[in-house]
């Protein structure tokens, strides 16, 4: 039994068929990408997954329970951590605020506690900073702690929404074009970190990206989405050569 | 210059009032992006849960069932009634608009609309067609410092009010739910995903505006003890005014635009017949929007796909 499991999932959005018949199975620390043109529902495939959209037909287990149906903060809170294509994240908040919000399902002090300012909310706080530092530092954007999101560097805003997403503690973490907007440098550098962050914790990875040679740099399997469907799956070096892959990629002319 | 800060005083006390209410419209606006018109009848309610708690506690006291002083009754008074109008609020949230959260603003403008007709209407039949007077928990005395006359009631008023003022900034500044308010804020589609559920937030929000408005219609009705049900109304719009003219969804803004509109009012009427006061005063704050239209600490930034 994966740990998690896509079955036969389809989606419309009114009349239009986005995803069709889509299937998944990941592991602990396994790393799967997803690529395709622009427009082939890769985004959407994420949304129906952390239950951003509820799809038409199919199933989505985790750990072989359903999580059909269920709210985004409920998936969420089940294991799926994700970041989004064009960050969310939330001006004029600072850095470790951001990543203390993704430790709110772990405090449990109530309202009582935080009028009273007791000694069990204050080790909670507390405990949270630490753990919130913890995972800046991991993605090397500790120093920024106390700044407003806004004034970092985009690369650094990538890597805190990136920690925002662990600091959920996730199972499976969905990563949409991590790469998207960045320069050569900061595209090693990232492509590094997640390396990295993968063989620290040794979670699954789930990866939207646009850029092949990020893909084939870190997957070991890859799928091809075009137009909804999975048109072609297997090792980067299958796909590399999949005519198919290339053709919608590069267009039939370049083929022949 | 005692003509001047006999005026301020008077100021500062309806200046609370529409601080009080205006920070309910802001922080709804602030996490929804919806402008619940509502609140002004959310109020009104507020100010009759009071006058019907207040009457309840009074009434056991002198059946002799329990002895309590006045002051007392007034605490309890306001503990009572901000928690039975915070659940009003929630009602109105999960009835007029939660079916709406997808919908267009417009529609979720006219519910808030629907919604204040039916709380005064609802009240009317309730109640029937008559005003209700406030009982009088405490007794008015007056001070003289250097001839400006403060009652204790003002001090009360405007005390009471920076108070709430100052723990709703401690609230969103130093918890968990402050800072998932203060998140839905600016993003909302990353919120559900840190496990926090929308739902919650949203209710909570309705229900501290609902709490803060409950209290404006108590101090209201401590200094000025006679309730109708269209009292919201214009009460209502003119908090809206502040929340407008302090930018829309600043918790800060609203505070200070709603004292800054008591000033205006207080003093145009210190100067100009006061049957021109509305018309004056607000004129002075159309000129200020016209130059900043985005209020004192509005920020321009364009709508986004809501979840």
């Amino acid at each position: 039994m994966a740990l998690l499991q896509v079955e036969k999932m389809t989606h419309y959005f009114g009349g239009l068929r986005a995803v069709y018949n889509y299937h998944l199975s990941i592991d602990t620390g396994q790393i799967q990408g997803l690529i395709g043109p622009n427009g082939a529902g890769k985004s959407t495939i994420f949304n129906l997954i952390t239950g951003i959209y509820t799809p038409t037909e199919g199933d989505i287990r985790l750990e072989g329970k359903s999580i059909l149906g269920y709210k985004p903060h409920e998936v969420a809170a089940m294991g799926l951590g994700r970041t989004f294509q064009n960050m969310q994240l939330w001006r004029h908040m600072t850095v470790l605020e951001h990543v203390k919000m993704a430790r709110y399902s772990k405090l449990h002090y109530g309202l009582l506690g935080a009028f009273f300012q007791t000694a069990a909310r204050n080790r909670e706080e507390a405990e949270s900073e630490k753990k919130a530092h913890h995972f800046l530092k991991m993605f090397g954007v500790d120093h920024f702690a106390d700044q407003n999101i806004h004034n970092l560097p985009y690369g650094a805003q990538r890597r805190v929404e990136m920690a925002r997403a662990l600091a959920t503690e996730p199972k499976v973490l969905f990563l949409d074009e991590p790469t998207a907007g960045m320069n050569p440098e900061e595209l090693k550098q990232m492509v590094a970190t997640i390396r990295r962050v993968h063989e620290e914790l040794g979670l699954a990875i789930f990866l939207i990206e646009h850029r092949l040679r990020v893909v084939m740099e870190l997957c070991e399997s890859i799928q091809t989405l075009v137009f909804g469907e999975v048109i072609a799956e297997g090792t980067p070096e299958e796909i590399r050569n999949d005519p198919k892959v290339i053709e919608a990629y590069l267009g039939k002319d370049l083929v022949e | 210059m005692v003509f001047f800060f006999q005026n301020m005083i008077n100021a500062l006390q309806w200046g609370s009032f529409y601080a009080l209410i205006a920070l309910g419209y802001s922080m709804v606006y602030s996490i929804l992006m919806l402008f619940n018109f509502a609140h002004g009848d959310i109020f009104m309610v507020g100010a009759y849960i009071g006058f019907g708690v207040s009457t309840g506690i009074l009434a056991l006291t002198a059946g002799g069932a329990i002895a309590l002083p006045n002051w007392l009754i007034l605490v309890l008074t306001i503990l009572f009634s901000m928690v039975l109008t915070s659940f009003v609020g929630m009602l109105v949230e999960r009835i007029g608009y939660r079916p709406l959260r997808d919908a267009p603003r417009a529609s979720a403008a006219i519910t808030g609309l629907m919604i204040g007709i039916i709380l005064e209407t609802g009240n009317l039949a309730l109640l029937g067609a008559r005003r209700v007077s406030f009982p009088s928990l405490i007794q008015t005395a007056t001070y003289n410092f250097g001839g400006v006359y403060v009652t204790n009631k003002k001090i009360m008023i405007v005390v009471v009010s920076l108070v709430l003022m100052l723990a709703l900034d401690q609230f969103i500044r130093r918890t968990k739910w402050g800072m998932a308010i203060r998140a839905m804020a600016f993003d909302y589609l990353a919120v559900p995903l840190m496990g926090v559920s929308i739902n919650t937030i949203a209710r909570m929000t309705f229900a501290i505006g609902s709490a803060l408005a409950a209290v404006a219609g108590i101090l209201f009705g401590t200094a000025y003890p006679v309730l109708d049900p269209y009292m919201g109304v214009l009460f209502g719009w003119k908090a809206f005014v502040a929340a407008i003219l302090g930018g829309r969804g600043s918790i800060m803004g609203a505070c200070l635009a709603g004292f800054l509109l008591g000033f205006i009012e207080i003093f145009v009427a210190m100067i100009f017949p006061s049957t021109l006061r509305d018309l004056i005063a607000y004129s002075i704050i159309m000129l200020i929007l016209t130059f900043r239209p985005h209020g004192f600490f509005g920020e321009p930034y364009s709508a986004r796909l809501r979840l």
